[in-house]
């Protein structure tokens, strides 16, 4: 922070165990109906290092519509999910389109997911992208910039049957990579 | 993971804390990927909640009757990282009861429910970036972490900025209280000025005599007020 004013931020702290009825009273799972044109099924799982489902966290999902634009009016690009007993989580929503990058290069379509949970004493920010788009997947400077292949390849969900698959393993083996801002 | 993260540097906690027996399995361990700062931020109100009603800020009038316990009124304010006003932001709580009791099916410890208190809000900020909720204070509780371990008494928010990158959940709690040093939760903000960060202040300014004390405790999240990035359709 040096050089820089403005006041510190507040800390961050665990969601808990008990977050429930306040921030999930609401289905908002699904950023588009099921029947909308274009609707696509997310579905993962979290699970720890242990390879343990995490049946109490928070899934959020911040993505731009199908034209690459974030919050319109009519998507505002949000989604919510709760995890179950084996750590499941799903969403109904459209693929994004491809939004712009630093410099102008643009990013391949893609959703913006934080992971909440007890135990996690900050959420965990990461990247879901799409099995379908290898070209651009290979010119996104994101994507890019992590030389590990494997730790690459946590990012892109994988196509099973009508679903896209998009596992989250917090720790361990096959972790997925997170990210943080610079 | 040696190297400090930028998060820990700003006063946020470590992933991994281990007094904090959950972090353990939970924590990722390989180092974050950094995403530049050159990369446009996420932007929009994007929280898609829906209607508000006045209720959802008076955690006392949510039932038939009052709930037991001392009445408070928590306000302050929501700050962008240059000290700006959060307008419109949504802010939602949650909490145990006076009895330190959550409404969760997962809370058994043996203090009891009141069956006038749910314990969760929400509410929108003003144009000064101001909430303002009515509720009781939370009673310190029991938890399984080591032997003999209690949570200090607390209030969780849930604060959306105007981007993905102030998103931030955290745990208010009241001054002075003796638990502090006993918690690791709160311990895992290892910097002091962090920790009186998340720390309200009794303001008599807005106590409400006769009625309510009133504690204050502003936000400041990660990021500046968003610049509206060019977009590829305009």
């Amino acid at each position: 922070m040096s050089g820089e004013t403005g006041p510190e931020p507040t800390p961050s702290q665990t969601i808990g165990p008990f977050f429930h009825d306040a921030l999930l009273e609401r289905d908002l799972s699904e950023l588009v109906s099921p029947d909308h044109p274009g609707a696509i099924r997310i579905e993962g799982a979290v699970c720890d290092g242990a390879g343990d489902p995490v049946p109490d966290a928070m899934v959020e999902v911040w993505q731009a519509d199908a034209a690459g634009s974030y919050g319109s009016e009519e998507f505002s690009g949000f989604g919510r999910s709760g995890t179950d007993d084996e750590g499941r989580f799903s969403f109904t929503t459209v693929k994004p389109g491809p939004v712009p990058g630093p410099e102008g290069i643009p990013q391949a379509p893609h959703a913006n997911v934080l992971i909440f949970a007890r135990g996690l004493l900050r959420q965990v920010v990461t990247r879901l992208y799409f099995p379908d788009e290898e070209e651009a997947n290979a010119a996104d400077p994101v994507l890019a910039s992590i030389e590990d292949a494997e730790l690459r390849e946590t990012l892109v969900a994988r196509r099973v049957g009508d679903a896209l698959r998009f596992d989250v393993r917090l720790q361990g083996e096959g972790q997925t990579a997170f990210f943080e801002f610079e | 993971m040696t190297q400090q993260t930028t998060g820990e540097a700003a006063g946020h906690p470590p992933y991994l804390y281990p007094d904090y027996k959950s972090t353990r399995l939970r924590a990722p361990k390989e180092p974050l990927v950094i995403l530049p700062r050159s990369l446009p931020d996420v932007t929009g109100p994007a929280h898609g909640r829906g209607r508000i009603d006045a209720t959802d800020a008076d955690l006392t009038r949510q039932h038939e009757g009052e709930p037991l316990g001392e009445r408070i009124i928590l306000t302050g304010r929501v700050l962008d990282g240059d000290g700006r006003p959060v307008r419109n932001g949504l802010v939602e709580v949650w909490q145990a009861n006076a009895a330190g009791r959550y409404t969760h099916q997962r809370d058994q410890h043996p203090a009891p429910l009141d069956p006038n208190f749910s314990g969760a809000g929400r509410c929108l900020t003003d144009d000064e970036g101001r909430y303002r909720f009515v509720t009781v204070r939370p009673g310190a509780y029991p938890w399984k972490n080591h032997d003999n371990a209690w949570r200090p008494a607390h209030v969780h928010f849930s604060v959306f900025g105007s981007s993905f990158r102030s998103r931030l959940i955290t745990q208010m709690y009241f001054p002075g209280d003796p638990l502090f040093e006993h918690d690791p939760i709160f311990q895992s903000v290892r910097d002091p000025g962090a920790q009186r960060r998340m720390i309200s202040s009794l303001d008599l300014g807005t106590t409400e005599p006769e009625w309510a004390l009133g504690y204050r405790f502003d936000i400041v999240l990660e990021g500046r007020d968003a610049t509206p990035f060019e977009r590829p359709h305009a």
